[in-house]
């Protein structure tokens, strides 16, 4: 298979900023069909501005960004929505629609774009539920689910259409270690069974380390590193060396950017 | 002044906020067909601010209308023409108490809870998930709350009058002791058809209105607890004045 139609999401050279401030600066990122690709970057390094890129949500300043070849600049609302259709996406707290029940919410996209007889739609809800593990459940209303359930109802929701590509925003945050074993345990199965090629938005090394193929480390407006889980380990580049063990301080300051802590805690008045 | 400055001028400002109320309107309507296809979406909207809000219509038209069977009934007397008690009401009632009052409650009762809604789904990122499953939001979020709202008040308006005039009814007929004859006779005769359609024109438009500030505000709502809240008064305010605005604007071209 060639590298071009290898490619599910390519992004050259994009520049993006919000009110003034600079997010990304000449960022380059490709994701292969079929591999898990996890995006890691210290907070506010643009993790969540690169998805919403990536999916349509935003349009990049320069650059371009490319999803199976097209690119999203060019774009009506119509074609971007037929390009949604081929992707899925987990949202870090869920996203549930809280007015319809688990079933209805993982029924929602079918109901939405297709005609498909109640009896099929209820085996293929069921299903879908059962593969997260919770076909039991699919009387609840999402107020009655705790996060990690939340979360998994939502992936069975991201999942119900077959898609192309899943989409993971942030999903390890705030779950318990069991929840967070069987969230990490179903995004390999996707990828392993189905074949979908997954896009990890996270922070958390070690997790990631355990199911990621490819890896870019997001800092400073860029790509500073990328490779393979272990490759970023072993990288001799400090930036990298300090978010994968997790130091507090190094190029990636502990404090924010402020003035002198003497001078300061010293002058009258003001803050 | 500078070009900066003029630019974030209130006037420029409030000139902007219209305009992208308008282009909201717009959007909507180019979405209100494709609403109509999914009836239980329509007739789920028609429940939540319509039959969510008959008590509080009912009640508060029942009191308007006993408040104006007292204070008609004693302004009337001393010219001794209390036998118009009942026209004096239907009008009133008809052609301005009904639209306007149920309009303001209709904007705290309904329009409240559609930008709170809206805005916490915002919030919860729940409208970026229907975009991210290829639904989009006004079609399936915006444009029946809109329609619901539309359609909820002048029905709202008609039963606020209808309980309003009983009530003047009560007082008037059954407690101050006016003929009963006289009172539905004289109304019969002199409610016309155009000040039934005047009262029904006025709740249609102030229907519009409301719902659209009320989805506007909650679609654009600061997604946090705060902004939601702003969000939430701000339909309030800007409903109230923009409905008393219209009825005056109204009230003159009907003259």
């Amino acid at each position: 298979m060639s590298a071009a139609s290898d490619t599910v999401v390519d992004v050259r050279d994009v520049h993006y900023g919000v009110a003034g401030r600079s997010i990304f600066s000449g960022l380059d990122l490709t994701v292969r069909r079929g591999r898990i690709t996890a995006i890691m970057g210290p907070s506010g390094t643009g993790k969540t501005t690169l998805l919403r890129l990536i999916t349509g949500q935003i349009q990049a300043g320069r650059g371009e960004v490319r999803v199976w070849g097209e690119n999203f600049s060019t774009l009506g609302l119509r074609e971007i929505y037929r390009l949604r259709r081929r992707m899925g996406m987990l949202f870090q707290n869920g996203a549930l629609l809280t007015d319809l029940s688990v079933f209805e919410n993982v029924a929602f996209p079918v109901r939405a774009h297709s005609d498909l007889p109640e009896s099929l739609l209820r085996r293929l809800v069921l299903m879908k539920l059962q593969a997260v593990g919770l076909r039991g459940a699919a009387s609840l209303m999402p107020t009655e689910l705790s996060g990690g359930m939340a979360r998994r109802v939502a992936l069975a929701r991201a999942i119900v259409m077959d898609p192309e590509l899943l989409i993971y925003d942030e999903p390890f945050v705030g779950l318990d270690p069991i929840s967070l074993g069987v969230i990490l345990r179903l995004i390999r199965q996707m990828n392993e069974t189905l074949g979908i090629t997954s896009i990890v938005v996270s922070h958390d090394v070690k997790e990631l380390s355990a199911i990621a193929h490819d890896s870019y480390l997001l800092s400073q407006g860029g790509v500073v590193a990328s490779g393979s889980p272990m490759e970023l380990v072993q990288s001799g580049s400090e930036i990298v060396r300090q978010f994968m063990s997790g130091a507090a301080d190094g190029p990636v300051p502990f404090h924010y950017p402020a003035a002198d802590y003497r001078e300061q805690l010293l002058a009258e008045g003001g803050r | 002044m500078s070009r900066r400055s003029l630019a974030e001028s209130p006037p420029a400002v409030a000139l902007r906020r219209i305009g992208a109320v308008a282009l909201f309107l717009v959007r909507i309507l180019g979405q209100c067909l494709p609403a109509l296809r999914q009836p239980q979406l329509l007739v789920r909207q028609l429940y939540n601010a319509g039959a969510r809000s008959l008590v509080i219509i009912m009640l508060s038209g029942l009191f308007v209308g006993m408040v104006l069977g007292l204070q008609g009934f004693d302004l009337l007397q001393r010219f001794g023409s209390e036998d118009a008690l009942g026209v004096a009401a239907a009008l009133s009632l008809l052609k301005e108490l009904g639209p306007v009052v149920t309009s303001l409650l209709f904007a705290g009762r309904a329009g409240t809870a559609l930008t709170s809604e809206i805005g916490l789904m915002r919030a919860t990122d729940q409208l970026t998930a229907m975009q991210m499953m290829a639904v989009d939001p006004m079609r399936r979020v915006v444009a029946p709350r809109f329609l619901g709202g539309v359609i909820a008040m002048p029905l709202l308006a008609a039963i606020f009058s209808g309980l309003g005039l009983f009530g003047a009814h009560l007082v008037g007929v059954q407690l101050m002791g006016v003929d009963a004859g006289s009172f539905w006779s004289q109304t019969q005769g002199a409610v016309k058809l155009e000040d039934v359609s005047e009262g029904i024109t006025k709740s249609l438009v102030f229907g519009v209105a409301v719902s659209l500030i009320a989805v506007y505000e909650g679609y654009h709502a600061t997604p946090t607890a705060e902004g939601v809240g702003l969000a939430t008064t701000r339909t309030v305010v800007a409903s109230s004045v923009l409905t008393l605005l219209l009825d005056y604007v109204l009230t003159a071209m009907f003259l």
